[in-house]
């Protein structure tokens, strides 16, 4: 479904990307654990086409997207929603017009059925009724899933989260994950989760892939990745730091 | 030491290409792209209506203190009713505009240039681009075109009350002969002073929405990003519109001149 080869990226002096290549096939869950500043949001915003890469490629269903224009973006991203690390609402748009986002600006949509449909939406992200507010006044986990009902509505079928659960309480983290697996589920999509968080990895993810110095360090299942003997993972799923590296 | 200058030239030269291509991209959005009705109304209400005080104060006192300066010099050569004359015609096709443009960059321009960057910063533009909306059709053009109809409609307003302002300090303060006034006034007031201001007026309010636009949706990281944006969209959109007031009055003098 979106294949990435080569890819790489920098900003400035610092090589952020630096030849990755991951294959994401069609239905899987997918998680994308690296360390905070690795990359994983610029990784993510390449797979959607929000950046264009220095080089290297993303195939989404054979066809290569970093070369296109904007307009030809918007009908490829058509297939994809997108839960941002912020959530991204709106904030001048209610909590309706956020969700009804894109329908409304299809123009083919009469209104009974976008206000039917965003109620569902809402009811599937377990917000209803509160259509009528706007994002200001909802708190860091409402806001998401809010976020989520807006990326859902229009049924694509590729969801991206970006660190769905960071800064979250656990309680919360934890029916945000839940909820990652029923959209996976109820919706059939495709997902591909970016967390740090190591209980997120282990309730959504069925493969996990590790993004560590700008490429695909390692993959597995969740399982292995709790069990490797390899330094970096082992490190990286106890928490502990490298004193010889600097942490940030 | 030929670094330094390289670079900045390099920097002034690519900020030119993209603002370029956005302008480009605008352009063929509003031939592309149908344009919602709702979107401009409420940027028309934002720009337009909210901005009638500051352009009708700014019109008012310029217009006072041009007449009463005018009229101080020319009484010195008895001509004095030619004082409304002189107010009308520099109203119309300079002060009108320049001043109106001035103080809608300061109003407009800098709030587009906060909001998109604001946007930018909290990651709604890219949310937009995600929802499969170019943000040029959502954000910009709706702004373009209202500020290119709002401009004109708030300097005739200017004009407006500049020359009738002057009239009344002319006539009531400084007692000048009101019907000598006014017909030197529509003697040396040709439409195409008029014509020019209105020209002049369309294409500030792009420099203003463009510029405000263009500064906002390429801002820096965090609220400091936001801030320069604001300062930046208002100085560029005041220099760039005192600069084209130059070349547009020698240009408009001799094309309207054909007519
Ligand atoms: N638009 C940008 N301009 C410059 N640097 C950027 C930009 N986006 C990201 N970076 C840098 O790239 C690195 C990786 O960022 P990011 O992908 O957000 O990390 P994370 O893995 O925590 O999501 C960071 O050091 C960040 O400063
Ligand atoms: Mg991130």
């Amino acid at each position: 479904m979106i294949e990435v080869r080569q890819l790489r990226k920098r900003f400035g002096d610092q090589q952020v990307l630096d030849g990755v290549d991951l294959t994401i096939e069609k239905g899987e869950s997918l998680v994308i654990i690296g360390r905070s500043g690795g990359g994983k949001s610029v990784l993510l915003k390449h797979l959607v086409g929000l950046t264009h890469p220095d080089s290297g490629q993303v195939l989404v269903d054979g066809r290569d997207i970093s070369h296109l224009n904007e307009r030809e973006l918007l009908a490829v991203r058509r297939k994809f929603g997108m839960l941002f690390q912020s959530a991204a609402l709106f904030d001048s748009l209610t909590v309706e017009e956020n969700i009804a986002f894109v329908l409304a600006r299809e123009r083919n949509h009469p209104p009974q059925e976008i206000a039917r449909r965003v109620a569902e939406a809402l009811e599937m992200v377990e917000m209803p009724g509160i259509q009528k507010r706007k994002p200001a006044e909802l708190s860091g986990g409402m806001r998401k899933r809010v976020g989520l009902a807006r990326a859902i509505i229009y049924r694509p079928e590729v969801v991206f989260y970006d660190e769905p659960t960071t800064g979250l309480d656990p309680v919360v983290s934890d029916s945000i994950d839940k909820l990652v697996v029923r959209v996976c589920e109820r919706l059939k999509v495709t997902s591909i989760v970016i967390t740090h968080d190591m209980r997120s990895m282990q309730a959504v993810g069925r493969r996990v892939a590790m993004l560590h110095l700008g490429r695909i360090y390692t993959s597995g299942t969740p399982a292995e990745m709790m069990a490797s003997t390899d330094p970096v993972v082992s490190r990286f799923v106890r928490g502990i730091s490298d004193e010889k590296v600097h942490t940030f | 030491m030929t670094e330094l200058p390289a670079k900045v030239m390099q920097s002034l030269l690519a900020g030119l290409g993209r603002f370029s291509l956005m302008v480009a991209e605008v352009l063929r959005s509003l031939t592309t792209q149908r344009l919602s009705g709702r979107d401009l109304t409420s940027q028309l209400y934002y720009i337009g209506v909210k901005s009638q005080t500051v352009v009708l104060v700014t019109g008012a006192f310029t217009g006072m203190v041009l007449c009463a300066q005018t009229y101080f010099q020319f009484h010195k050569v008895k001509m004095d009713s030619a004082t409304l004359a002189v107010v009308s015609v520099s109203m119309c096709g300079e002060l009108g505009p320049v001043l109106t443009a001035l103080m809608v960059a300061g109003r407009v321009g800098a709030s587009m240039a906060a909001e998109l960057g604001t946007m930018r910063v909290t990651e709604q533009i890219d949310a937009l681009r995600t929802l499969a909306t170019h943000p040029i059709d959502y954000i910009v053009v709706p702004r373009v075109v209202a500020t290119m109809i709002a401009v004109p409609l708030l300097t005739a307003e200017s004009i407006a009350v500049g020359i009738f302002a002057a009239y009344l300090v002319g006539v009531h303060l400084l007692q000048i002969d009101p019907g000598y006034s006014l017909v030197n006034m529509q003697r040396f007031t040709d439409h195409r002073d008029v014509l020019m201001g209105f020209i002049k007026s369309f294409i500030f309010g792009g420099i203003i929405a463009t510029t405000g636009c263009y500064k906002g949706m390429h801002c820096g990281q965090g609220a400091e990003g936001v801030g320069h944006a604001t300062t930046e969209a208002v100085v560029y959109a005041s220099i760039a519109i005192l600069m084209s007031n130059f070349f547009l009055t020698l240009l408009l003098t001799r094309l309207l001149a054909l007519i």
